[in-house]
Protein backbone atom coordinates (compact mmCIF):
# COMPACT_ATOMS: atom_id res chain seq x y z
CA UNK A 1 0.00 0.00 0.00
CA UNK A 2 1.15 3.30 -1.33
CA UNK A 3 -0.36 6.84 -0.54
CA UNK A 4 0.86 10.63 -1.18
CA UNK A 5 -1.11 12.93 0.41
CA UNK A 6 -0.75 16.88 -1.11
CA UNK A 7 2.78 15.88 -2.63
CA UNK A 8 4.36 19.42 -3.85
CA UNK A 9 8.31 19.32 -5.86
CA UNK A 10 9.67 22.44 -6.19
CA UNK A 11 13.05 22.10 -8.45
CA UNK A 12 15.31 25.76 -8.24
CA UNK A 13 13.12 27.31 -5.27
CA UNK A 14 13.27 30.61 -4.82
CA UNK A 15 15.05 31.40 -7.67
CA UNK A 16 13.82 32.70 -11.40
CA UNK A 17 14.40 28.89 -12.52
CA UNK A 18 11.84 28.00 -10.15
CA UNK A 19 9.60 24.61 -11.55
CA UNK A 20 6.94 23.09 -9.44
CA UNK A 21 7.20 19.53 -10.68
CA UNK A 22 4.90 17.92 -8.88
CA UNK A 23 1.91 20.05 -7.47
CA UNK A 24 -0.37 18.92 -4.50
CA UNK A 25 -0.72 15.28 -5.88
CA UNK A 26 -2.70 12.88 -3.73
CA UNK A 27 -3.04 9.07 -4.51
CA UNK A 28 -3.45 6.21 -2.73
CA UNK A 29 -2.78 2.74 -3.92
CA UNK A 30 -3.98 -0.26 -1.98
CA UNK A 31 -1.62 -3.10 -1.93
CA UNK A 32 -1.81 -5.68 -4.72
CA UNK A 33 -2.87 -2.82 -7.13
CA UNK A 34 -1.02 -2.37 -10.80
CA UNK A 35 -1.25 1.04 -11.88
CA UNK A 36 -0.56 2.37 -15.21
CA UNK A 37 1.21 5.84 -15.35
CA UNK A 38 0.92 7.75 -18.69
CA UNK A 39 1.42 11.62 -19.18
CA UNK A 40 3.51 13.82 -21.64
CA UNK A 41 7.03 14.82 -21.74
CA UNK A 42 8.08 16.84 -18.70
CA UNK A 43 4.27 16.02 -16.71
CA UNK A 44 6.07 14.63 -13.82
CA UNK A 45 6.20 11.23 -13.89
CA UNK A 46 9.80 10.43 -12.87
CA UNK A 47 10.09 13.19 -10.35
CA UNK A 48 6.97 11.41 -8.62
CA UNK A 49 8.80 8.38 -8.97
CA UNK A 50 11.53 10.20 -7.23
CA UNK A 51 9.94 11.38 -4.63
CA UNK A 52 8.49 8.54 -3.67
CA UNK A 53 12.17 6.43 -3.78
CA UNK A 54 13.39 9.18 -1.84
CA UNK A 55 15.78 10.54 -4.32
CA UNK A 56 14.10 14.01 -4.73
CA UNK A 57 13.15 15.65 -1.31
CA UNK A 58 9.28 17.33 -1.77
CA UNK A 59 8.50 20.36 -0.61
CA UNK A 60 5.22 19.75 0.94
CA UNK A 61 3.60 16.90 1.43
CA UNK A 62 3.98 13.10 2.61
CA UNK A 63 5.29 9.41 1.45
CA UNK A 64 3.42 6.87 2.87
CA UNK A 65 4.33 3.17 2.44
CA UNK A 66 2.62 0.51 3.96
CA UNK A 67 0.74 3.25 7.04
CA UNK A 68 4.16 4.42 7.55
CA UNK A 69 5.38 7.72 6.56
CA UNK A 70 8.78 7.69 5.51
CA UNK A 71 8.63 11.61 4.13
CA UNK A 72 12.02 11.82 6.14
CA UNK A 73 13.93 8.82 5.11
CA UNK A 74 16.95 8.96 3.19
CA UNK A 75 16.69 7.14 -0.07
CA UNK A 76 18.97 3.98 1.00
CA UNK A 77 16.64 3.13 3.88
CA UNK A 78 13.03 3.85 2.06
CA UNK A 79 15.26 1.13 -0.71
CA UNK A 80 14.12 -1.78 1.41
CA UNK A 81 10.22 -0.93 1.01
CA UNK A 82 10.70 0.31 -2.80
CA UNK A 83 11.58 -1.53 -5.68
CA UNK A 84 12.54 0.56 -8.72
CA UNK A 85 13.68 -0.46 -12.69
CA UNK A 86 14.90 2.37 -14.46
CA UNK A 87 14.38 3.33 -18.46
CA UNK A 88 18.34 2.49 -18.95
CA UNK A 89 19.59 -1.31 -18.75
CA UNK A 90 22.46 0.26 -17.44
CA UNK A 91 20.93 1.67 -14.12
CA UNK A 92 19.96 -1.20 -12.19
CA UNK A 93 22.90 -3.68 -12.04
CA UNK A 94 26.58 -3.35 -11.48
CA UNK A 95 28.32 -3.96 -14.89
CA UNK A 96 31.75 -4.89 -13.90
CA UNK A 97 30.18 -7.46 -11.25
CA UNK A 98 29.39 -10.79 -11.73
CA UNK A 99 25.59 -11.27 -12.31
CA UNK A 100 25.67 -13.69 -9.09
CA UNK A 101 27.03 -11.34 -7.01
CA UNK A 102 24.48 -8.35 -8.11
CA UNK A 103 21.83 -10.78 -7.27
CA UNK A 104 23.57 -11.54 -3.73
CA UNK A 105 23.73 -8.23 -3.60
CA UNK A 106 20.09 -7.46 -3.91
CA UNK A 107 18.70 -10.70 -1.97
CA UNK A 108 18.96 -9.21 0.81
CA UNK A 109 17.82 -5.16 2.03
CA UNK A 110 19.34 -3.45 5.01
CA UNK A 111 22.66 -2.86 6.84
CA UNK A 112 25.50 -5.30 5.32
CA UNK A 113 26.75 -7.35 7.88
CA UNK A 114 30.53 -8.75 7.81
CA UNK A 115 28.77 -12.38 6.93
CA UNK A 116 29.32 -14.50 4.07
CA UNK A 117 27.62 -12.58 1.05
CA UNK A 118 26.99 -16.12 -1.34
CA UNK A 119 26.30 -18.85 0.98
CA UNK A 120 26.28 -21.81 -0.69
CA UNK A 121 21.68 -22.20 0.03
CA UNK A 122 21.44 -18.45 -1.44
CA UNK A 123 23.16 -19.24 -4.31
CA UNK A 124 21.01 -22.61 -5.39
CA UNK A 125 18.02 -20.24 -4.58
CA UNK A 126 19.42 -17.38 -6.92
CA UNK A 127 20.08 -19.87 -9.64
CA UNK A 128 16.69 -20.88 -9.70
CA UNK A 129 15.08 -17.58 -9.59
CA UNK A 130 17.51 -16.89 -12.64
CA UNK A 131 16.23 -19.63 -14.63
CA UNK A 132 12.30 -18.04 -14.12
CA UNK A 133 13.77 -15.45 -16.65
CA UNK A 134 14.47 -18.03 -19.24
CA UNK A 135 17.33 -16.62 -21.01
CA UNK A 136 19.96 -19.04 -19.81
CA UNK A 137 21.22 -17.18 -17.41
CA UNK A 138 21.56 -19.07 -14.47
CA UNK A 139 24.63 -20.82 -16.52
CA UNK A 140 26.60 -17.58 -16.84
CA UNK A 141 26.49 -16.71 -12.86
CA UNK A 142 30.33 -16.24 -13.16
CA UNK A 143 29.95 -13.63 -15.74
CA UNK A 144 30.00 -9.94 -15.39
CA UNK A 145 27.15 -8.32 -16.25
CA UNK A 146 28.41 -5.83 -19.18
CA UNK A 147 28.77 -8.69 -21.36
CA UNK A 148 24.76 -9.31 -21.00
CA UNK A 149 22.60 -8.08 -24.07
CA UNK A 150 20.31 -5.01 -23.08
CA UNK A 151 17.15 -7.26 -22.98
CA UNK A 152 18.93 -9.55 -20.16
CA UNK A 153 20.19 -6.74 -18.36
CA UNK A 154 17.11 -5.17 -17.98
CA UNK A 155 15.10 -8.89 -16.97
CA UNK A 156 17.94 -8.83 -13.93
CA UNK A 157 17.11 -5.48 -12.92
CA UNK A 158 13.68 -7.07 -12.93
CA UNK A 159 14.74 -9.50 -11.15
CA UNK A 160 16.72 -7.60 -8.59
CA UNK A 161 14.08 -5.14 -7.91
CA UNK A 162 11.08 -7.07 -7.46
CA UNK A 163 11.90 -10.71 -6.09
CA UNK A 164 12.36 -9.48 -2.43
CA UNK A 165 8.72 -8.56 -3.11
CA UNK A 166 9.14 -4.70 -1.81
CA UNK A 167 6.24 -2.93 -0.86
CA UNK A 168 5.51 -0.99 -4.19
CA UNK A 169 7.54 -1.66 -7.17
CA UNK A 170 8.13 1.98 -9.71
CA UNK A 171 8.73 1.06 -13.45
CA UNK A 172 9.82 3.66 -15.07
CA UNK A 173 9.80 2.94 -18.90
CA UNK A 174 11.61 0.22 -18.77
CA UNK A 175 10.86 -1.43 -21.49
CA UNK A 176 11.14 2.02 -23.47
CA UNK A 177 15.17 1.37 -24.48
CA UNK A 178 14.52 -2.70 -25.86
CA UNK A 179 13.91 -3.79 -29.13
CA UNK A 180 10.16 -5.03 -29.34
CA UNK A 181 10.66 -8.58 -28.90
CA UNK A 182 12.84 -7.82 -25.79
CA UNK A 183 10.68 -5.43 -24.42
CA UNK A 184 7.78 -8.02 -24.87
CA UNK A 185 9.86 -10.81 -22.97
CA UNK A 186 10.45 -7.94 -20.21
CA UNK A 187 7.10 -6.87 -20.15
CA UNK A 188 5.87 -10.70 -19.52
CA UNK A 189 8.27 -10.98 -16.80
CA UNK A 190 6.85 -8.03 -15.29
CA UNK A 191 3.59 -9.66 -15.32
CA UNK A 192 4.68 -12.60 -13.65
CA UNK A 193 6.60 -10.62 -11.19
CA UNK A 194 3.39 -8.28 -10.31
CA UNK A 195 1.14 -10.54 -10.40
CA UNK A 196 3.09 -13.99 -9.24
CA UNK A 197 4.14 -11.72 -6.49
CA UNK A 198 1.26 -9.75 -5.73
CA UNK A 199 2.93 -6.91 -5.51
CA UNK A 200 1.82 -2.88 -5.74
CA UNK A 201 3.10 -1.65 -9.07
CA UNK A 202 3.62 1.58 -10.84
CA UNK A 203 4.29 1.52 -14.30
CA UNK A 204 5.47 4.46 -16.52
CA UNK A 205 5.23 3.83 -19.82
CA UNK A 206 4.80 5.89 -23.49
CA UNK A 207 2.88 2.91 -24.98
CA UNK A 208 -0.76 3.34 -25.50
CA UNK A 209 -0.90 -0.20 -26.12
CA UNK A 210 0.60 -1.24 -23.22
CA UNK A 211 -0.53 1.54 -20.85
CA UNK A 212 -4.29 0.72 -21.83
CA UNK A 213 -4.02 -3.36 -21.75
CA UNK A 214 -1.38 -3.74 -18.40
CA UNK A 215 -2.89 -2.97 -15.07
CA UNK A 216 -5.81 -2.40 -12.74
CA UNK A 217 -6.14 1.16 -13.01
CA UNK A 218 -4.92 4.02 -15.64
CA UNK A 219 -3.53 7.57 -14.21
CA UNK A 220 -2.62 10.00 -16.57
CA UNK A 221 -0.52 12.96 -15.25
CA UNK A 222 -0.46 16.84 -17.14
CA UNK A 223 2.06 19.71 -15.52
CA UNK A 224 2.55 18.10 -12.08
CA UNK A 225 -1.31 16.80 -11.94
CA UNK A 226 -3.29 13.79 -11.77
CA UNK A 227 -6.30 14.85 -14.55
CA UNK A 228 -7.34 11.30 -15.14
CA UNK A 229 -8.34 8.36 -12.83
CA UNK A 230 -9.71 4.91 -14.22
CA UNK A 231 -10.16 1.82 -12.77
CA UNK A 232 -12.51 -1.14 -12.89
CA UNK A 233 -14.67 -1.63 -15.58
CA UNK A 234 -13.52 1.80 -17.09
CA UNK A 235 -10.10 0.81 -17.25
CA UNK A 236 -11.14 -2.83 -18.53
CA UNK A 237 -12.79 -1.76 -21.48
CA UNK A 238 -10.46 1.27 -22.10
CA UNK A 239 -9.07 0.87 -25.92
CA UNK A 240 -6.22 3.35 -28.16
CA UNK A 241 -8.65 4.99 -29.27
CA UNK A 242 -10.36 6.39 -26.03
CA UNK A 243 -7.22 6.74 -24.52
CA UNK A 244 -6.36 8.64 -27.28
CA UNK A 245 -9.56 11.06 -26.96
CA UNK A 246 -8.67 11.10 -23.23
CA UNK A 247 -5.40 12.72 -24.02
CA UNK A 248 -7.36 15.29 -26.38
CA UNK A 249 -9.68 16.46 -24.11
CA UNK A 250 -6.85 16.71 -20.99
CA UNK A 251 -4.55 18.82 -23.61
CA UNK A 252 -6.76 19.62 -26.60
CA UNK A 253 -4.77 17.78 -30.45
CA UNK A 254 -1.11 18.55 -29.09
CA UNK A 255 -0.83 15.16 -27.41
CA UNK A 256 -2.68 13.43 -29.36
CA UNK A 257 0.21 14.38 -32.12
CA UNK A 258 2.60 13.09 -30.51
CA UNK A 259 4.59 10.43 -32.32
CA UNK A 260 5.16 7.66 -29.47
CA UNK A 261 1.41 8.06 -28.82
CA UNK A 262 0.89 6.21 -32.21
CA UNK A 263 4.12 4.10 -31.86
CA UNK B 1 68.98 -8.98 -5.18
CA UNK B 2 66.10 -11.04 -5.90
CA UNK B 3 65.51 -11.51 -2.04
CA UNK B 4 65.44 -7.42 -2.10
CA UNK B 5 62.99 -6.95 -4.85
CA UNK B 6 60.66 -9.10 -3.21
CA UNK B 7 60.94 -7.90 0.12
CA UNK B 8 60.54 -4.42 -1.13
CA UNK B 9 57.81 -5.70 -3.57
CA UNK B 10 55.89 -7.58 -0.53
CA UNK B 11 56.09 -4.70 2.01
CA UNK B 12 55.10 -2.25 -0.96
CA UNK B 13 52.21 -4.31 -2.05
CA UNK B 14 50.45 -3.40 0.96
CA UNK B 15 50.57 0.10 -0.28
CA UNK B 16 49.71 -1.36 -3.61
CA UNK B 17 46.01 -2.52 -2.02
CA UNK B 18 45.53 0.59 -0.41
CA UNK B 19 45.64 2.13 -3.67
CA UNK B 20 43.69 -0.28 -5.36
CA UNK B 21 40.88 -0.58 -2.89
CA UNK B 22 40.67 3.63 -3.45
CA UNK B 23 40.69 3.64 -7.21
CA UNK B 24 39.66 0.57 -8.78
CA UNK B 25 37.49 -0.86 -6.08
CA UNK B 26 35.60 2.32 -4.62
CA UNK B 27 36.43 4.55 -8.05
CA UNK B 28 37.65 7.36 -5.37
CA UNK B 29 40.80 8.77 -6.54
CA UNK B 30 42.81 9.86 -3.61
CA UNK B 31 46.17 11.05 -2.44
CA UNK B 32 45.31 10.30 1.02
CA UNK B 33 48.29 7.80 1.38
CA UNK B 34 51.12 10.10 0.43
CA UNK B 35 50.31 11.32 4.35
CA UNK B 36 48.80 7.92 5.57
CA UNK B 37 52.20 6.25 4.71
CA UNK B 38 54.73 8.16 6.61
CA UNK B 39 52.40 8.61 9.19
CA UNK B 40 52.39 4.45 9.99
CA UNK B 41 55.96 5.19 9.24
CA UNK B 42 55.96 7.44 12.25
CA UNK B 43 53.84 6.23 14.41
CA UNK B 44 55.50 2.49 14.13
CA UNK B 45 58.95 4.15 15.10
CA UNK B 46 57.56 5.79 17.48
CA UNK B 47 55.74 3.21 19.44
CA UNK B 48 58.66 1.05 19.10
CA UNK B 49 61.26 3.78 19.97
CA UNK B 50 59.07 4.29 23.23
CA UNK B 51 59.19 0.43 23.77
CA UNK B 52 56.25 -0.83 22.88
CA UNK B 53 55.42 -4.45 21.11
CA UNK B 54 56.12 -4.31 17.76
CA UNK B 55 52.85 -5.83 16.99
CA UNK B 56 51.10 -2.98 18.85
CA UNK B 57 52.78 -0.54 17.02
CA UNK B 58 52.27 -2.19 13.88
CA UNK B 59 48.35 -2.23 14.63
CA UNK B 60 47.87 1.40 16.06
CA UNK B 61 50.12 2.12 12.82
CA UNK B 62 47.11 0.72 11.29
CA UNK B 63 44.86 2.41 13.32
CA UNK B 64 46.30 5.99 13.05
CA UNK B 65 46.15 6.07 9.03
CA UNK B 66 42.73 4.83 8.63
CA UNK B 67 41.41 7.21 11.00
CA UNK B 68 43.46 9.59 8.33
CA UNK B 69 41.13 7.78 5.49
CA UNK B 70 38.12 8.32 7.24
CA UNK B 71 38.43 11.71 7.70
CA UNK B 72 39.23 11.96 4.02
CA UNK B 73 36.58 10.09 3.75
CA UNK B 74 34.02 12.29 6.11
CA UNK B 75 35.27 15.68 4.11
CA UNK B 76 34.60 14.42 0.73
CA UNK B 77 31.01 13.44 2.26
CA UNK B 78 30.49 16.15 3.97
CA UNK B 79 31.42 19.13 1.70
CA UNK B 80 30.52 16.98 -1.52
CA UNK B 81 34.54 18.15 -2.80
CA UNK B 82 36.04 15.99 -4.99
CA UNK B 83 37.70 13.18 -3.55
CA UNK B 84 41.25 14.15 -4.49
CA UNK B 85 40.92 17.38 -3.18
CA UNK B 86 39.66 16.24 0.13
CA UNK B 87 42.82 13.63 -0.14
CA UNK B 88 45.18 16.89 -0.69
CA UNK B 89 43.99 18.72 1.88
CA UNK B 90 44.43 15.81 4.49
CA UNK B 91 47.83 14.77 2.95
CA UNK B 92 48.67 18.18 3.70
CA UNK B 93 47.46 18.23 7.27
CA UNK B 94 48.97 14.93 8.38
CA UNK B 95 52.80 16.19 7.17
CA UNK B 96 52.40 18.45 10.05
CA UNK B 97 51.15 15.27 12.41
CA UNK B 98 53.51 13.45 11.08
CA UNK B 99 56.31 15.61 12.55
CA UNK B 100 54.58 15.95 16.07
CA UNK B 101 54.57 12.18 16.08
CA UNK B 102 58.13 11.97 15.07
CA UNK B 103 58.82 14.09 18.11
CA UNK B 104 59.46 17.27 15.78
CA UNK B 105 62.15 16.16 13.57
CA UNK B 106 62.37 14.86 10.00
CA UNK B 107 63.81 11.69 10.61
CA UNK B 108 63.73 9.14 13.19
CA UNK B 109 66.07 5.84 13.12
CA UNK B 110 65.21 2.57 14.06
CA UNK B 111 68.69 1.68 14.15
CA UNK B 112 69.04 0.72 17.96
CA UNK B 113 66.13 -0.81 18.47
CA UNK B 114 64.63 -2.79 15.67
CA UNK B 115 62.44 -5.62 16.59
CA UNK B 116 60.47 -6.35 13.20
CA UNK B 117 63.40 -6.27 11.42
CA UNK B 118 65.24 -8.79 14.25
CA UNK B 119 61.68 -10.65 13.49
CA UNK B 120 62.47 -10.92 10.21
CA UNK B 121 66.25 -12.17 10.09
CA UNK B 122 65.22 -14.93 12.16
CA UNK B 123 62.48 -16.37 10.10
CA UNK B 124 64.66 -18.61 8.48
CA UNK B 125 67.63 -18.97 10.48
CA UNK B 126 68.92 -21.70 7.34
CA UNK B 127 68.98 -19.04 4.80
CA UNK B 128 69.34 -15.41 6.22
CA UNK B 129 69.02 -13.53 2.74
CA UNK B 130 65.77 -15.50 2.19
CA UNK B 131 64.61 -14.98 5.56
CA UNK B 132 63.48 -11.79 5.51
CA UNK B 133 61.30 -12.44 2.44
CA UNK B 134 59.61 -15.54 4.01
CA UNK B 135 58.59 -13.05 6.70
CA UNK B 136 57.26 -10.31 4.63
CA UNK B 137 55.67 -13.05 2.11
CA UNK B 138 53.68 -14.64 5.50
CA UNK B 139 52.72 -11.07 6.74
CA UNK B 140 51.36 -10.39 2.76
CA UNK B 141 49.65 -13.71 2.74
CA UNK B 142 47.70 -12.68 5.92
CA UNK B 143 46.58 -9.30 4.55
CA UNK B 144 45.49 -11.39 1.49
CA UNK B 145 43.51 -13.74 3.27
CA UNK B 146 42.07 -11.08 5.47
CA UNK B 147 40.99 -9.00 2.25
CA UNK B 148 39.66 -11.96 0.05
CA UNK B 149 37.28 -12.74 2.93
CA UNK B 150 36.53 -9.59 3.69
CA UNK B 151 35.26 -9.01 -0.49
CA UNK B 152 33.20 -12.32 0.07
CA UNK B 153 31.02 -10.97 2.74
CA UNK B 154 28.16 -8.71 2.32
CA UNK B 155 29.42 -5.58 3.33
CA UNK B 156 32.94 -6.43 1.20
CA UNK B 157 30.04 -7.17 -2.23
CA UNK B 158 28.58 -4.05 -1.79
CA UNK B 159 31.64 -1.62 -1.25
CA UNK B 160 32.78 -3.37 -4.77
CA UNK B 161 29.34 -2.42 -6.36
CA UNK B 162 29.98 0.95 -4.65
CA UNK B 163 32.68 1.98 -7.68
CA UNK B 164 31.12 0.22 -10.63
CA UNK B 165 27.37 1.60 -9.64
CA UNK B 166 26.29 3.46 -6.70
CA UNK B 167 22.66 3.11 -7.09
CA UNK B 168 22.81 -0.97 -6.99
CA UNK B 169 24.11 -0.37 -3.32
CA UNK B 170 21.25 2.16 -2.40
CA UNK B 171 19.03 -0.04 -4.01
CA UNK B 172 20.81 -2.30 -1.59
CA UNK B 173 19.23 -0.67 1.07
CA UNK B 174 22.99 -0.36 2.11
CA UNK B 175 24.48 3.36 3.36
CA UNK B 176 26.86 4.32 0.61
CA UNK B 177 28.37 7.09 2.88
CA UNK B 178 29.38 4.52 6.02
CA UNK B 179 30.52 2.25 3.05
CA UNK B 180 32.50 4.57 1.23
CA UNK B 181 34.11 5.93 4.54
CA UNK B 182 34.79 2.54 5.87
CA UNK B 183 36.11 1.75 2.33
CA UNK B 184 38.64 4.96 2.64
CA UNK B 185 39.57 4.10 6.01
CA UNK B 186 40.49 0.81 4.88
CA UNK B 187 42.68 1.53 2.29
CA UNK B 188 44.25 4.41 4.39
CA UNK B 189 44.92 1.55 6.89
CA UNK B 190 46.83 -0.30 4.53
CA UNK B 191 49.29 2.21 3.85
CA UNK B 192 49.94 3.33 7.07
CA UNK B 193 50.68 -0.81 7.46
CA UNK B 194 53.07 -0.50 4.49
CA UNK B 195 55.02 2.57 6.07
CA UNK B 196 55.27 1.15 9.22
CA UNK B 197 56.89 -2.17 7.54
CA UNK B 198 59.06 0.20 5.12
CA UNK B 199 60.16 2.14 7.96
CA UNK B 200 60.98 -1.46 10.07
CA UNK B 201 63.04 -2.22 6.90
CA UNK B 202 64.91 1.05 5.64
CA UNK B 203 65.86 1.77 9.41
CA UNK B 204 64.65 4.84 10.03
CA UNK B 205 60.89 6.94 9.98
CA UNK B 206 61.22 9.84 7.44
CA UNK B 207 58.69 12.57 7.43
CA UNK B 208 59.10 13.07 3.27
CA UNK B 209 58.37 8.85 2.93
CA UNK B 210 55.39 9.64 1.55
CA UNK B 211 56.43 11.66 -1.64
CA UNK B 212 55.45 9.82 -4.72
CA UNK B 213 54.06 6.71 -3.24
CA UNK B 214 50.33 7.22 -4.93
CA UNK B 215 51.63 6.97 -8.15
CA UNK B 216 53.92 4.07 -7.30
CA UNK B 217 51.37 2.16 -6.23
CA UNK B 218 48.90 2.90 -9.21
CA UNK B 219 51.93 1.80 -11.33
CA UNK B 220 52.20 -1.12 -9.34
CA UNK B 221 48.29 -1.81 -9.82
CA UNK B 222 48.37 -1.10 -13.44
CA UNK B 223 51.57 -3.53 -14.25
CA UNK B 224 49.26 -6.16 -12.16
CA UNK B 225 46.33 -5.24 -14.67
CA UNK B 226 48.54 -5.84 -17.61
CA UNK B 227 49.65 -9.22 -16.15
CA UNK B 228 46.37 -10.95 -15.48
CA UNK B 229 43.17 -10.24 -16.43
CA UNK B 230 40.51 -11.49 -13.95
CA UNK B 231 36.87 -10.41 -12.99
CA UNK B 232 37.14 -12.23 -9.51
CA UNK B 233 38.19 -9.40 -6.69
CA UNK B 234 40.04 -12.76 -5.10
CA UNK B 235 42.28 -12.86 -8.36
CA UNK B 236 42.57 -8.96 -8.50
CA UNK B 237 43.99 -9.00 -4.99
CA UNK B 238 46.64 -11.72 -5.87
CA UNK B 239 46.92 -9.44 -8.86
CA UNK B 240 47.87 -6.65 -7.19
CA UNK B 241 50.83 -8.31 -5.16
CA UNK B 242 52.63 -9.60 -8.21
CA UNK B 243 52.18 -6.24 -9.90
CA UNK B 244 53.93 -4.51 -6.94
CA UNK B 245 56.71 -7.00 -6.79
CA UNK B 246 57.57 -6.77 -10.75
CA UNK B 247 56.89 -3.07 -10.59
CA UNK B 248 59.91 -2.81 -7.81
CA UNK B 249 62.05 -5.23 -10.41
CA UNK B 250 61.33 -2.76 -12.98
CA UNK B 251 62.97 0.34 -10.25
CA UNK B 252 65.36 -2.45 -9.13
CA UNK B 253 66.64 -2.75 -12.97
CA UNK B 254 67.00 1.25 -13.28
CA UNK B 255 68.85 1.89 -10.17
CA UNK B 256 71.22 -0.79 -11.21
CA UNK B 257 71.62 -0.23 -14.59
CA UNK B 258 70.18 2.70 -15.47
CA UNK B 259 73.58 3.99 -15.69
CA UNK B 260 73.87 2.37 -19.02
CA UNK B 261 71.67 4.50 -21.00
CA UNK B 262 72.70 7.48 -18.96
CA UNK B 263 69.72 6.84 -15.92
CA UNK B 264 69.92 8.27 -12.65
CA UNK B 265 67.71 6.84 -9.65
CA UNK B 266 66.12 10.45 -9.81
CA UNK B 267 65.10 9.80 -12.81
CA UNK B 268 62.82 6.54 -11.62
CA UNK B 269 59.67 9.08 -10.88
CA UNK B 270 59.74 9.78 -14.26
CA UNK B 271 59.53 6.65 -15.15
CA UNK B 272 56.89 5.65 -13.10
CA UNK B 273 54.81 8.59 -14.49
CA UNK B 274 55.27 6.74 -18.03
CA UNK B 275 54.24 3.82 -16.77
CA UNK B 276 51.13 5.41 -15.31
CA UNK B 277 50.42 6.81 -18.31
CA UNK B 278 50.83 4.08 -20.64
CA UNK B 279 49.14 1.44 -18.48
CA UNK B 280 46.48 3.87 -19.24
CA UNK B 281 46.35 3.98 -22.46
CA UNK B 282 47.12 0.69 -22.91
CA UNK B 283 43.55 -0.28 -21.12
CA UNK B 284 41.96 2.24 -23.50
CA UNK B 285 43.00 0.40 -26.50
CA UNK B 286 42.00 -2.86 -24.74
CA UNK B 287 38.78 -1.50 -23.57
CA UNK B 288 37.95 -0.30 -26.92
CA UNK B 289 38.53 -3.58 -28.08
CA UNK B 290 36.46 -5.19 -26.35
CA UNK B 291 33.59 -2.74 -26.79
CA UNK B 292 33.61 -2.78 -30.46
CA UNK B 293 33.88 -6.54 -30.76
CA UNK B 294 31.51 -7.85 -32.88
CA UNK B 295 31.67 -11.77 -31.84
CA UNK B 296 31.24 -10.39 -28.68
CA UNK B 297 27.77 -8.35 -29.55
CA UNK B 298 27.00 -11.51 -31.61
CA UNK B 299 26.94 -13.84 -29.50
CA UNK B 300 24.60 -11.02 -26.49
CA UNK B 301 22.27 -11.39 -29.15
CA UNK B 302 22.24 -14.74 -29.90
CA UNK B 303 21.99 -15.37 -25.78
CA UNK B 304 19.41 -13.33 -25.74
CA UNK B 305 17.74 -14.54 -29.29
CA UNK B 306 17.74 -18.20 -27.56
CA UNK B 307 15.70 -16.72 -24.68
N1 LIG C 1 16.82 18.07 -11.62
C1 LIG C 1 15.92 18.93 -12.15
N2 LIG C 1 16.11 20.26 -12.08
C2 LIG C 1 15.20 21.11 -12.58
N3 LIG C 1 14.08 20.73 -13.19
C3 LIG C 1 13.82 19.41 -13.31
C4 LIG C 1 14.74 18.44 -12.80
N4 LIG C 1 14.24 17.21 -13.04
C5 LIG C 1 13.08 17.40 -13.70
N5 LIG C 1 12.82 18.73 -13.85
C6 LIG C 1 11.63 19.31 -14.48
O1 LIG C 1 10.49 18.78 -13.85
C7 LIG C 1 9.49 18.49 -14.81
C8 LIG C 1 9.06 17.06 -14.72
O2 LIG C 1 10.10 16.24 -15.20
P1 LIG C 1 10.01 14.67 -15.20
O3 LIG C 1 11.34 14.13 -15.54
O4 LIG C 1 9.41 14.21 -13.93
O5 LIG C 1 9.00 14.38 -16.38
P2 LIG C 1 8.47 13.00 -16.97
O6 LIG C 1 7.00 13.01 -16.83
O7 LIG C 1 9.19 11.87 -16.37
O8 LIG C 1 8.86 13.17 -18.49
P3 LIG C 1 9.37 12.09 -19.56
O9 LIG C 1 8.15 11.44 -20.10
O10 LIG C 1 10.04 12.92 -20.59
O11 LIG C 1 10.29 11.16 -18.87
C9 LIG C 1 10.07 18.88 -16.16
O12 LIG C 1 9.58 20.13 -16.50
C10 LIG C 1 11.53 18.90 -15.93
O13 LIG C 1 12.14 19.85 -16.77
MG1 LIG D 1 10.58 10.39 -17.10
Amino acid sequence: MIALESLSVLFNPGTPDERAAIKDLSISVPRGQWVSLIGSNGAGKTTLFNAIAGSVSPAAGRVIIDGLDRSRDAEYLRARFVGRVRQDPGGGTAPDMTVMDNLALASRKGARRLLPAKPRALKLLLKERLAELGMGLEERCDENVSRLSGGQRQALALLMAAFTKPAVLLLDEHTAALDPRNADIVMELTRRFVRGYGLTAMMVTHDMRRAAAEGDRLIMMHEGQIVADLSGQEKKGLSVEGLVRLFKEVRGHEYAEDRDLLS
Amino acid sequence: MIEAILVEGLIYAVLALGVFISFRVLDFPDLTAEGAFPLGAAAAAALIGAGAHPALAVLAAFAAAALAGAATGAIYAAFKVPSLLAGIVIMTGLWSVNLRVLGGRANLPLIANNPIMDAAYATLPALPEWSAALFFALVVALVLALLVWFFSTEAGIAMGALGDNEAVVIAAGANPVSLRTAGVALSGGLCGLSGALAASYQGFADVNFGSGVVAAGLASVMVGELMLKSNRIGLQIVRVVLGSIMFRGLMFAGRSYGYLIGMTPNDLRFVTALLVIGAIALGRVRKKRRISSPAAALAGAAQGGAA
